[in-house]
C-alpha cells in the first residue's frame, strides 16, 4: 500500500504531507533557537561587563562562512529548480556544490574552535590578568589546560605569550598618528615565565571560561550540528538521486524541496548569529 | 510555503542584514578607523545590492513555480 499524499496535496491542508511535517519541525526549531537568542539578549543586557567580540572572534573568517552559506542557499534552490525542469545532471551538480559548501562551513568552524581552545586567559594572585598563548613543558599551544591540571601534572612554571590586545578589550581608538595602536604593537607577543603557584585561574576560551563563551559555543555548536545533519540528509539524497528520480520523480523532487526548506532555516539562523556574535 | 517563497524571504532578510552590517562597519570605521572596516562595509552594501538583483532574477526564473 502506498503512503498517501507524498506527491499530491491533501484536501484539508493544500500541501503534501512532508511539507506540513517540515514546517511543524521548523516551528519547533524556531522555539529552540528563539529561546537561545532570548537567553543571549538577557545575559548580555544583565551583564556588568561584556567582551568586545571584535577583539576575540575572527571577523574575516566569519564573513567568509556567511558567504559560503548564502551561496549554498542559492545552489540548493537551483538544485530543486533543476529537478522541476527534469534536469537530473544539473541537480547533481548544484546539490554537490551545496554539500561542499556545508563541508567548508564546518571545516572553517572547526578551525575557529581549535584556535579558541588553545587561546588562554590567566588570572594571577597579584590581581593582574592577561590573554594569550601558553607553553607547558615544551608543549606549544596545548589544549584545555587549567590551573588544577598544571598542579596535578606537577608543572612548576609556564611560558605565557601575551596578546597585543587583551581579551575582550575594545580595539584601540583611532589616535592621531596611530600612537596607541603603535604602542599596542610594541607590546605584542611579549613572553613571560609564570610560576604555577602565582596563578589564581587559568582557562582556555572554552564554555567554562565565561558566560560569553558559554553562549557562543552553545549557539554556534548547535547551529553546526544542524549544518552537519542537513549535509548528511542532502548527501543521502544526492547519492540515491538517479534511481529515485527515475522511479518516482515527483516524490524525489518534494524531498529535495523539504531538505531545501530545512537548509534555508539553518542559513537564516546563521544570518542572525553572525552580526549578533561577531559584530555587535 | 514553498521553497521558492522561503528563498525570496531569505533573500529579503539577507539584503536587510547586509545593509545593517554595512552600517555597523561604518560605525566601527568612524570609531576605530581601519581599512578592513571600510572595505567590509562597502562589501556588505555591495552584497546587499547584488542580492536585490539576484532576487529579481530568481523571481523571473521561478515564475512558473507556486508560492504554496
Amino acid at each position: 500500500m502506498d503512503i498517501p499524499y507524498t506527491t499530491t496535496p491533501r484536501e484539508d491542508t493544500g500541501l503534501y504531507n512532508a511539507k506540513v511535517g517540515i514546517w511543524l519541525f521548523l516551528a519547533s526549531e524556531v522555539m529552540l533557537f528563539g529561546a537561545l537568542f532570548s537567553s543571549y539578549i538577557l545575559l548580555r543586557v544583565g551583564a556588568d561587563w561584556w567582551p568586545a567580540p571584535r577583539s576575540i572572534l575572527n571577523i574575516p573568517i566569519g564573513t567568509f562562512n556567511t558567504a559560503v552559506l548564502i551561496i549554498s542557499s542559492v545552489t540548493v534552490v537551483l538544485a530543486w529548480a533543476s529537478l522541476k525542469m527534469n534536469q537530473l545532471s544539473k541537480f547533481k551538480l548544484y546539490q554537490g556544490i551545496t554539500i561542499l559548501c556545508a563541508l567548508i562551513f564546518v571545516g572553517v568552524k572547526s578551525v575557529e574552535y581549535t584556535e579558541k581552545w588553545k587561546h588562554y586567559e590567566i588570572w594571577l594572585n597579584d590581581g593582574s590578568n592577561y590573554s594569550g598563548h601558553i607553553d607547558v613543558n615544551g608543549k606549544h599551544n596545548p589544549f584545555f589546560y587549567t590551573h588544577n591540571k598544571l598542579v596535578s601534572e606537577g608543572v612548576t612554571e609556564i611560558t605565557f605569550t601575551k596578546d597585543p590586545h587583551k581579551y575582550g578589550d575594545p580595539l584601540p581608538e583611532k589616535a592621531a598618528g596611530g600612537g596607541e595602536a603603535h604602542a599596542a604593537e610594541a607590546h605584542a607577543h611579549e613572553s613571560m615565565v609564570i610560576k604555577t603557584e602565582d596563578i589564581k585561574r587559568l582557562s582556555a576560551f572554552v564554555p567554562a571560561h565565561s558566560t560569553y563563551f558559554a553562549i557562543y559555543f552553545t549557539m554556534t555548536g548547535l547551529h553546526a550540528l544542524h549544518v552537519i545533519g542537513g549535509a548528511l540528509v542532502m548527501f543521502y539524497l544526492w547519492i540515491t538521486a538517479g534511481s529515485w528520480f527515475r522511479s518516482r520523480p515527483e516524490q524525489f523532487t518534494n524531498r529535495i524541496e523539504v531538505s531545501g526548506l530545512f537548509w534555508h532555516f539553518v542559513d537564516l539562523v546563521w544570518i542572525f548569529l553572525f552580526p549578533i556574535l561577531y559584530l555587535m | 510555503m514553498s521553497l521558492k517563497a522561503f528563498h525570496i524571504a531569505f533573500v529579503i532578510i539577507t539584503v536587510l542584514t547586509s545593509f545593517v552590517i554595512g552600517g555597523l562597519l561604518i560605525h566601527a570605521f568612524l570609531k576605530e578607523g581601519g581599512l578592513w572596516n571600510i572595505v567590509g562595509s562597502l562589501a556588505a552594501f555591495a552584497s546587499g545590492v547584488g542580492l536585490i538583483y539576484y532576487g529579481k532574477y530568481v523571481l523571473k526564473k521561478l515564475r512558473h513555480i507556486s508560492y504554496l
